[in-house]
């Protein structure tokens, strides 16, 4: 197997007597991109610093196509980074923070010209050249931004939350820009966010965060479908907790709120009478029995959220509160508060947290 | 409401007449050098004194010195202090505000016992010692004032992060502060060299017991011996004051406008 094109490699990192890196391990391969995903005071951050230069490792090493850069300066690393506060140099113009990289190496000055130009083409903002940030607008300096990071041709680009500042709408239009120029380029990428959306609709995979570790690395669809821990199961999309009981582990049956269900090869180590937290999402839920769906639990409907085109009803059995959401269909009426209610899944889509 | 306004043009009209009338009367007195009429003559005698010339010309100078080497101290230290060692902001500043506490009589006689001829490092025993101690000497009554305006500069920027994105760009120190710090905190640093200047061009105590031909030595000898030169030299004294200001406005104009205006 060819080596990954970066590595980090047993990362650790204190501040003092506090640990805020704990043994970080990623392999990231050519033109992937990664994103680091988790709540603040995760080490994310500090890991993208780690790996640009900002921050030294307290132990471990970071590689790059088979060279160890840990104890380069940033400048010497040919890395390209994006900063959540844009940090354009407001005293030069848009043209001139582009060409700022270019003209730092000794790039001639028409080649500067002509890759500024190119630049400005790739973020669609030819017209900008001789703005001044102050005139811009947040969305438009986080792209050029970006150009400015990507001018240089660097090996490795850094996104340290890039659209935390911007409105929700320049959100999701600059993010999947920021895609397709990433796809465009084969720019290998780390971006750091705590926007599961964002992570999970732009990444080839995720590193999820939590004190300062990797809980899990995967595809966006594995970690939103097979969460590895109940930190990534609880912070990656909403989530249904149910209290179970093992009444059979050989069989594989658990009890919910009196009803049995079977979770053959998911109970695996568990005793009869051990209590498990079950957790199922709210799209593998249907209200009613529906076909293909081999298990259901009875409660009562405690709340109904009309929003549009979903309809989030949420239903209570026994102590918990299960929510779901159906599609608005206008020849049915939204289901009523106290309604009895039956809800209907596949024993499949019933993860075990541990 | 009327009543407001009332007593706001009031102090408006003292606060005026506190600053215009002894301004209003230095004029007219020194235009009173011709008996029965007015004239400038107390001005041409003090601009055609050879002795203003070169005294002005002097201090001019030495200003100019004194503000390259507070600029070459200032800003780096202020801005590594901003960006690596923020625990020293206090004591940095206790630091700079000292040459407002020491009289500068105390600091020209230190320099003597410390720097006479026949100390290690005999900066008296020759003119372009005693010149280079005099703008050393004068860096240090400047320093509250050039740190302070270097500081006040630095805070409207991101100095970390404008740093780490340059970092990140390849650029080294050098290039940093002089591509992307300086030009940003270029209005603070102009303040910063304007209040040196003002400074240096009417300061007495270390030009004279240096024994240096500084403005301020005669201006005092001036004052001293003559009626109407003096208040003459008042006013030129405040023409220029004046003008450095406007100058400082006009750059201003000119400078990145970030500084004015930060994101």
């Amino acid at each position: 197997m060819a080596d990954p094109f970066l590595s980090i490699q047993h990362v650790r990192k204190s501040f003092g007597a506090t640990t805020v890196v704990e043994d970080f391990n990623l392999d990231v391969e050519s033109g992937e991109f990664v994103s680091f995903l988790g709540p603040s005071g995760c080490g994310k951050t500090t890991v993208l610093r780690m790996v640009a230069g900002f921050e030294e490792p307290s132990a471990g090493k970071i590689v790059v196509s088979g060279k160890d850069i840990t104890r380069l300066k940033p400048n010497q690393r040919n890395v390209g980074m994006v900063f959540q506060a844009y940090a354009l140099f407001p005293n030069l113009t848009v043209a001139q923070n582009i060409g700022f990289g270019l003209k730092v190496v000794g790039m001639p000055r028409a080649d500067i010209d002509a890759r500024v130009a190119e630049m400005l083409g790739i973020i669609k903002l030819p017209q900008m050249a001789d703005r001044y940030p102050y005139q811009l607008s947040g969305g438009q300096q986080q792209r050029i931004a970006l150009a400015r990071a990507i001018a240089p041709k660097p090996k490795l680009l850094l996104l340290d939350e890039p659209l935390s500042a911007l409105d929700a709408k320049v959100r999701v239009s600059l993010r999947e820009e920021i895609r397709s120029i990433q796809k465009k380029l084969g720019i290998t990428t780390i971006f750091v966010t705590h926007d599961q959306e964002e992570a999970l609709s732009i990444s080839d995979r995720i590193a999820v965060m939590y004190g300062g570790k990797a809980e899990q690395v995967g595809t966006p669809f594995e970690i939103y479908n097979r969460p590895a821990t109940k930190f990534v199961a609880n912070f990656v999309g909403t989530l249904n907790v149910l209290e179970g009981t093992v009444t059979d582990p050989a069989a594989g049956t658990v009890r919910v709120n009196s009803e049995q269900i079977s979770l053959q090869g998911k109970l695996n180590g568990s005793k009869s009478g051990d209590t498990l937290s079950l957790a199922l999402r709210p799209e593998a839920i249907s209200l009613g029995r529906q076909p293909g769906r081999d298990s259901s639990l009875s409660g009562e409907i405690s709340e109904v959220h009309f929003l549009g085109s979903v309809i989030r009803v949420r239903v209570g059995i026994g102590g918990s509160t299960v929510s779901l959401d159906t599609f608005n269909s206008p020849a049915t009426p939204p289901p009523a508060v106290g309604e009895k209610a039956e809800i209907s899944f596949s024993s499949s889509d019933m993860l075990v947290l541990h | 409401m009327k009543s407001g306004k009332f007593w706001a043009w009031l102090v408006f009209a003292l606060g005026a007449a506190y600053f215009f009338i002894p301004l209003i009367a230095t004029v007219e007195f020194s235009m009173r050098m011709r008996r029965g009429e007015y004239s400038f003559d107390a001005y041409k005698v003090v601009l055609g004194d050879a002795r203003f010339q070169a005294t002005f010309g002097y201090s001019v100078l030495a200003a100019v010195f004194t503000i390259i080497l507070g600029v070459l101290i200032v800003v780096p230290a202020a801005y590594w202090i901003r960006l690596r060692l923020p625990q020293l902001r206090p004591i940095v500043e206790f630091i700079t505000l000292l040459p407002l506490v020491i009289p500068a009589i105390v600091i020209v006689f230190g320099y003597i016992r410390m720097y006479g001829s026949n100390s290690p490092l005999p900066f008296l025993a020759t003119d372009t010692g005693t010149n280079a101690l005099l703008v050393i000497g004068y860096a240090t009554l400047a320093l509250p004032y050039m740190y302070r305006a270097v500081d006040t500069g630095l805070r409207t920027i991101d100095v970390r992060t404008l740093t780490e994105a340059a970092q990140i760009l390849g650029a080294g120190w050098g290039t940093i502060i002089t591509r992307v710090i300086l030009p940003n905190v270029l209005i603070a640093v102009l303040s910063g060299a304007f209040l040196t200047f003002a400074i240096v061009i009417g300061e007495f105590t270390m030009a004279s017991l240096l024994n240096r031909p500084a403005f301020g030595p005669y201006l005092q000898n001036i004052g001293a011996n003559r009626a109407y030169e003096p208040a003459a030299l008042a006013i030129i004294a405040f023409a220029i004051t004046w003008g450095c200001m406007s100058l400082i406005q006009i750059l201003s104009r000119f400078a990145p406008r970030s500084a004015n205006r930060p994101n």
